[in-house]
């Protein structure tokens, strides 16, 4: 069974919660999928790591002892990507999209498509079973091709190592990576907060839940930032029949455990909030049946 | 001039901070834009009693195939390096996959027997608004179940103009989105917190960007729960800190409520004051200074 853990607004929780479900049951194999900003990593510290390179998008590079600067290239692109300065032909790293179109199109064949391979992916193992996750080189794209490869390798691992759970940390937003995280994963756990841009950000992350996966569960973290807009937030839920999975309070402990390199199941295990944490665990992995 | 507010990791207060340095300004009587460039969560409008002036669809061209004038040749399919022409030539089957189309026309050039036209596709809206101080905002937001925001992220820039300051609300993560946005920039403030995730998501935002050739300042939120980390990482790495903000509920509750600090707590307006000033002043365009 894959579960994964997204959020639509940024640092809600997920990471945190997910250490925590990672640590409560049995082994299972935890893949970061929030590879432009991979953390989990800091809190297992994966040893007998095995690397695999990830050769990322193509990027068009001009040769300007073939270019004639004709111009032909800029006025296909539809990315902005080209322009010419000062009698040259110039490609925006940033803005190329990789298309090739450029390159098929040069009546001198002064463009090439380079890939990069600098960007990485890890699978090794932590205390409580396997871990796999990617690292995005600096400036590279994050198409959610990377995101597949990490989900890839941990269907893979849970099967070597037959472990029958695989919990995914998404990345934020709705895009992509967060597309690559949630298609085909059995149920979705959705870490919001009390806070007019969380609900926000949560009714739209919901719209991409429901349409590229069947069940979708929600948690509401720090409940007590702003208990009214948590109970506005559970109404939201309640008027969707979407299943809130529990409330959890703002505790500081998470980010001490976090710093000592543990969750905050193990670090404090008789936190309030670690018992809520546990109970849901229990309940998603047994499929609701307590 | 342009300042983006960015953070690798996400929900460490770029918006905080975009909306109440944008406030200071506007209600200084500057002339100031304040630019949403979350485009999968677009919280910046949240906080502001606006009128919305202007709207308009970003959209990219997708082929359509006319199979009658179609030869079965496959060089559209060739050309399309997203997989998003399915074709068989045995079976004559051509298929658009619209998902997978990021729009670079090559598919359009590459038909011979001219049977590619293209039709239109909505990615998402640019929406500029007035605030009731009279400043402008725009915001970017890509459509729900789109791929990716890249594009309403660069219609929303150009939208802005480059009149005044700019201030651009940076989606997380440092992949394409939040190049995008950085790219345009002539100052970034990364916003991070001092946490082991909030270290780890700083330094790959200041890699990319030292990859992009800009140097990024600093503001710690939460300044006093987690570890030295960040600080030490700064000292090492030469970045200025240009502002610590401590942890209080009253502020995580004004946020929470969609309001602003800078306009309901004293000790946080002369914060955010100080900080313009810095910002201003720290990019050495002496027009701003006062």
């Amino acid at each position: 069974m894959e579960l994964a853990v997204i959020s639509g607004k940024g640092g809600t929780g997920k990471s945190s919660v997910t250490a925590a479900f990672a640590t409560i049951g049995e082994r299972l194999v935890v893949a970061d999928c929030d590879v432009d900003a991979a953390n989990l990593y800091l809190i297992f510290n994966p040893e007998n790591n095995t690397e695999q390179v990830y050769v990322g998008g193509h990027k068009a590079v001009v040769d300007h002892t073939l270019c004639t600067v004709c111009g032909i290239c800029e006025s296909y692109c539809r990315f902005d990507a080209i322009t010419e300065i000062d009698n040259r032909i110039i490609i925006s790293e940033t803005s190329c999209d990789g298309c090739f179109f450029c390159s098929r199109i040069c009546p001198m064949n002064a463009i090439a498509m380079v890939r990069s391979n600098r960007s990485r992916m890890y699978s090794g193992s932590f205390r409580n079973g396997m871990m796999v996750y990617g690292h995005l080189a600096p400036g590279e794209e994050n198409s959610g091709k990377l995101v597949s490869m990490v989900r890839d390798e941990g269907k893979r691992v849970a099967t070597e190592h037959v472990m029958n759970t695989i919990l995914l940390d998404g990345p934020p937003g709705i895009g992509c990576p967060v597309i690559s995280t949630v298609t085909g994963a059995d149920k979705i756990i959705i870490v919001t907060e009390p806070t007019m841009s969380g609900l926000e950000d949560l009714k739209r992350v919901f719209e991409v839940a429901q349409k590229f996966t069947g069940e979708a569960g929600i948690i509401i973290n720090k409940y007590d930032l702003n208990e009214a807009m948590a109970d506005r937030i559970e109404g939201w839920c309640a008027a969707r029949g979407s299943t809130l999975l529990g409330r959890l309070p703002y505790d500081r402990r998470v980010t001490e455990a976090m710093v000592a390199g543990k969750s905050v199941t193990e670090m404090f295990p008789e936190a309030e909030i670690s018992n809520i944490l546990i109970k849901i665990w229990n309940k998603l992995i047994t499929n609701g049946k307590e | 001039m342009k300042i983006a507010v960015a953070s690798g990791k996400g929900g460490t207060g770029k918006t905080f901070v975009a909306t109440n340095l944008f406030n200071v300004l506007s209600r200084r009587g500057e002339d100031v834009t304040l630019t949403d460039c979350d485009a999968e969560a677009p919280d910046d409008l949240i906080f502001f009693r606006a009128e919305k002036t202007n709207e308009t669809e970003v959209d990219h061209r997708v082929p359509v195939i006319n199979k009658d004038a179609c030869t079965w040749c496959g060089r559209c399919s060739r050309w399309c390096n997203y997989n998003a022409i399915f074709y068989l030539q045995a079976a004559k089957v051509i298929e658009v996959i619209e998902n997978l189309c990021h729009g670079c026309g090559a598919c359009t050039f590459a038909c011979n027997s001219g049977a590619i036209t293209e039709k239109p596709v909505v990615l998402g809206t640019v929406t500029k608004f007035r605030t009731e101080g009279g400043s402008p905002v725009v915001e970017a937001r890509m459509k729900v179940n789109e791929m990716s925001p890249v594009r309403v992220i660069k219609a929303a820039i150009k939208e802005s103009g480059e009149s005044g300051v700019i201030i651009l609300d940076a989606p997380p993560g440092t992949s394409c989105p939040f190049i995008q946005t950085v790219d345009k920039a002539d100052y970034v403030v990364l916003v991070t917190e001092p946490t082991p995730f909030g270290l780890s998501d700083l330094r790959q935002s200041v890699d990319t960007l030292r990859e992009m050739k800009k140097e990024p300042a600093v503001i710690i939120n939460r300044s006093d729960i987690g570890d030295r980390g960040v600080f030490e990482y700064l000292r090492k790495e030469n970045i200025p800190l240009l502002a610590e903000i401590k942890y209080d509920p009253a502020i995580a509750r004004t946020y929470s409520e969609g309001r602003l600090v800078t306009d309901e707590i004293p000790a946080l307006s002369s914060l955010f004051e100080e900080l313009v000033e810095k910002i201003l002043d720290g990019h050495g365009t002496g027009s701003y200074k006062r």
